[in-house]
């Protein structure tokens, strides 16, 4: 019986394709728009992890000033020095590596072309703690990081954007008023936690920006990698602790540094995220609801249209139960299959749109199911009140009715 | 008469209440053997569709008795007179009432569905009942494509594939011309001659009236006269193809 039931509904459903489709055409957007909002919100969510483990695992940014914004140093605290770097890292115990480091914009001339870029100065530590690799060429030599050598190391943006096709090794970069030989390209990372590539700028070693760019032996930031599995609490405390005796503060005085944990950052804003997906997960859903009541409306149309066939079902021996069922189920076939194309859209589009907004497409089973069985479920809630108008009818008035 | 298909025994209606108060039925006495034609004839307004509505099970009287096979129907609930109506009545009716923008073949298979047969089983049966009201051919064509006679003529189709025991018309002729009229007759007639279906028609025309082996007639919601009709009208021609098959 309930095998002839589904077949009647499908059967109806069939005869009446274009109210069928505009009768479930709320499930289908609801359905699409809560799976791609999800979908796209989860990838953002790993778009962000992502984005800001390729930081560094594990890295403090120690920086100048008391609150860190996501630019330069603060201004008016003091900067630091080379020898800060060296004392953190023979001082304090869970300290994998420390690269100084510091930057300074320059237009970068080589190739005839001529590029406006950041010019980083740091040593080979620099490539531990910000999870850098080459793509081509070598690193520093200790002695070139030594004695501030002429050596350049670009990024793949500069690289690109200056010799083009070509590797760019052993060509000579001009970087102001001095000219270096490329050694090494930086393999790609991509864009930054903030929208800034990372890709864009030249290494060289400390000395030789400090001599021959800055003209100051000033270090912008500090980059301290914690072993695995060091407890980055106690860490952060004695590094600050520190800090505070380096840069001789009193008892009193504010902190004019901070430190920022990625690990911290990667947390904050991956939450921000979550709450945002469902946020509009949830505006989304209310669609699905706003659905539902389309249905209940054009089901109420339907069984007062179908009114006489009601009275012919009922006059030929159909039980109350039956037509419930043939009503209800109806109902309920026509939302699942709101379902089932909403699946289907938002596979399509949140695939789609995850490309333009250069986040990962993860599909999610979980969210996809559970809007499966929801639509269901609406159409048993909503089918259920013109389903029981339909079985309560007395056959002679349906019949009729005109 | 004691082993009466039908009795109604001082069977009375009443809609309404107050001032609105009507006696549709006022005390009907009835018996109906299987395997009779009866015509029931009489005014608009006296009582004959709430008679027929009572005789098929689809409402119940007021007051009084209505036996079926020996079921007291005035007791049963509503889903055990479905029960009865699918085991044992089939219905066609004045505004034919088949399934717009369905084929015939599904019309005539749906009071199977609510028996619970297989499909392979709805499929030969309508077929069949198809075939013997002359549409053998015309399975695949919806309502709308249909004429009127037609049209009739699977409903009673319709009424007889689960090969009821009775047969409720109320004016099956009454939106059909004289010919396609007579046509329907004479398959109403070949149904109780032939495969001994009792049939209960409501009609105005006197020539339909004719075909019925019994005439009741209704006046002001009493029974007026009970005549038989020892010369029922006979076929003229096969209005309809030779062979009327059993469904
Ligand atoms: N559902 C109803 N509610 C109120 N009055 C009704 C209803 N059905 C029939 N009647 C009244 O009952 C009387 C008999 O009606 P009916 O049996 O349809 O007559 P007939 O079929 O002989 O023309 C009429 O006066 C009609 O108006
Ligand atoms: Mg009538």
């Amino acid at each position: 019986m309930l095998l002839s039931t589904l077949f009647l509904a499908l059967r109806s459903i069939r005869r009446n394709l274009l109210r069928s489709f505009l009768t479930i055409l709320g499930i289908v957007i609801g359905v699409s728009a809560v799976i791609t909002m999800v979908t796209l919100g989860n990838g953002a969510t790993l778009a962000v992890q992502m984005q800001i483990s390729s930081l560094g695992t594990n890295l403090l940014m120690v920086r100048p000033g008391q609150r860190q914004g996501p630019g330069g140093p603060g201004g008016g605290a003091p900067s630091f020095k080379e020898a800060d770097a060296d004392a953190i890292l023979s001082q304090i115990g869970g300290v994998a590596a420390v690269a100084p480091e510091a930057r300074a914009g320059a237009t970068v001339i080589g190739n005839g072309r001529n590029w406006s870029t950041s010019v980083t100065g740091s040593n080979d530590t620099w490539f531990v703690t910000g999870n850098w690799k080459l793509a081509s060429g070598r690193e520093f030599t200790d002695e070139e990081t030594q004695s501030g050598a002429a050596v350049c190391i670009v990024g793949e943006t500069v690289r690109r954007e200056i010799y083009g096709g070509t590797r760019g090794l052993g060509e000579q970069l001009r970087i102001k008023q001095f000219s270096c030989e490329v050694i090494g390209v930086l393999a790609s990372k991509g864009q930054g936690a903030m929208g800034n590539d990372q890709d864009d700028t030249v290494l060289v070693p400390l000395r030789t920006l400090q001599r021959r760019v800055t003209g100051n032996l000033r270090v912008n930031s500090l980059l301290v990698s914690m072993q695995d599995g060091s407890d980055s609490t106690r860490l952060k405390a004695a590094l600050r602790d520190l800090l505070r005796e380096r840069r001789k503060l009193a008892a009193g005085d504010d902190d004019n540094f901070n430190i920022l944990d990625t690990q911290q950052l990667a947390d904050t804003l991956s939450g921000t995220t979550k709450v945002m997906t469902t946020l509009l997960g949830a505006v989304a859903a209310v669609s699905l609801l706003v659905g539902g009541i389309g249905i209940m409306n054009i089901m109420l149309v339907s069984v007062t249209e179908r009114t006489r066939e009601i009275g012919l079902r009922l006059a030929i021996g159909a039980l109350e139960r039956e037509v419930l069922m043939q009503f209800l189920i109806e109902a309920v076939t026509l939302a699942a299959l709101g379902g089932l194309i909403g699946i289907g859209i938002a596979t399509v589009a949140s695939f789609a749109l995850a490309k333009v907004m250069g986040v990962p497409y993860l599909f999610d089973p979980t969210i996809n199911m559970l809007s499966f069985v929801f639509s269901a479920c609406i159409g048993v809630v909503f089918g259920y009140f013109p389903a029981r108008r339909a079985a309560r009818m007395d056959p002679i008035e349906a019949l009729r009715h005109e | 008469m004691s082993e009466a298909l039908i009795r109604l025994r001082g069977v009375t209606k009443k809609y309404g209440t107050g001032q609105a108060e009507l006696m549709a039925l006022k005390g009907i006495d009835l018996d109906v053997a299987a395997g009779e034609f009866v015509a029931i004839m009489g005014p608009s307004g006296s009582g004959k569709s709430t008679a027929m509505n009572i005789l098929g099970c689809l409402d119940t009287p007021t007051a009084g008795q209505y036996l079926f096979h020996g079921a007291h129907v005035e007791a049963l609930s509503r889903d055990q007179r479905a029960r009865l109506r699918r085991r044992y009545l089939g219905f066609v009716f004045q505004g034919f009432n088949l399934l717009a923008r369905t084929s015939a073949q599904e019309n005539v298979e749906l009071p199977l569905l609510y028996r619970g047969e297989s499909a392979t089983v709805r499929h030969a049966a309508a077929s069949r009942a198809l075939q013997s009201v002359g549409l053998g051919g015309w399975e695949h064509h919806t309502p709308g494509e249909l004429s009127g006679g037609q049209q009739q003529r699977v409903a009673i189709a319709r009424a007889i594939v689960t090969e009821p025991a009775v047969v409720l018309a109320d004016e099956p002729t009454g939106n059909l011309d004289t010919q396609r009229s007579e046509e329907i007759m004479e398959l109403l007639r070949a149904l109780n001659v032939d495969h001994g279906i009792t049939v209960l028609m409501v009609t105005h025309e006197h020539d339909m009236a004719a075909y019925a082996r019994r005439v009741v007639h209704f006046v002001d919601g009493r029974i007026e006269s009970d005549v038989p009709n020892p010369h029922p009208a006979a076929p003229r021609a096969p209005a309809v193809p030779a062979q009327v098959q059993a469904p």
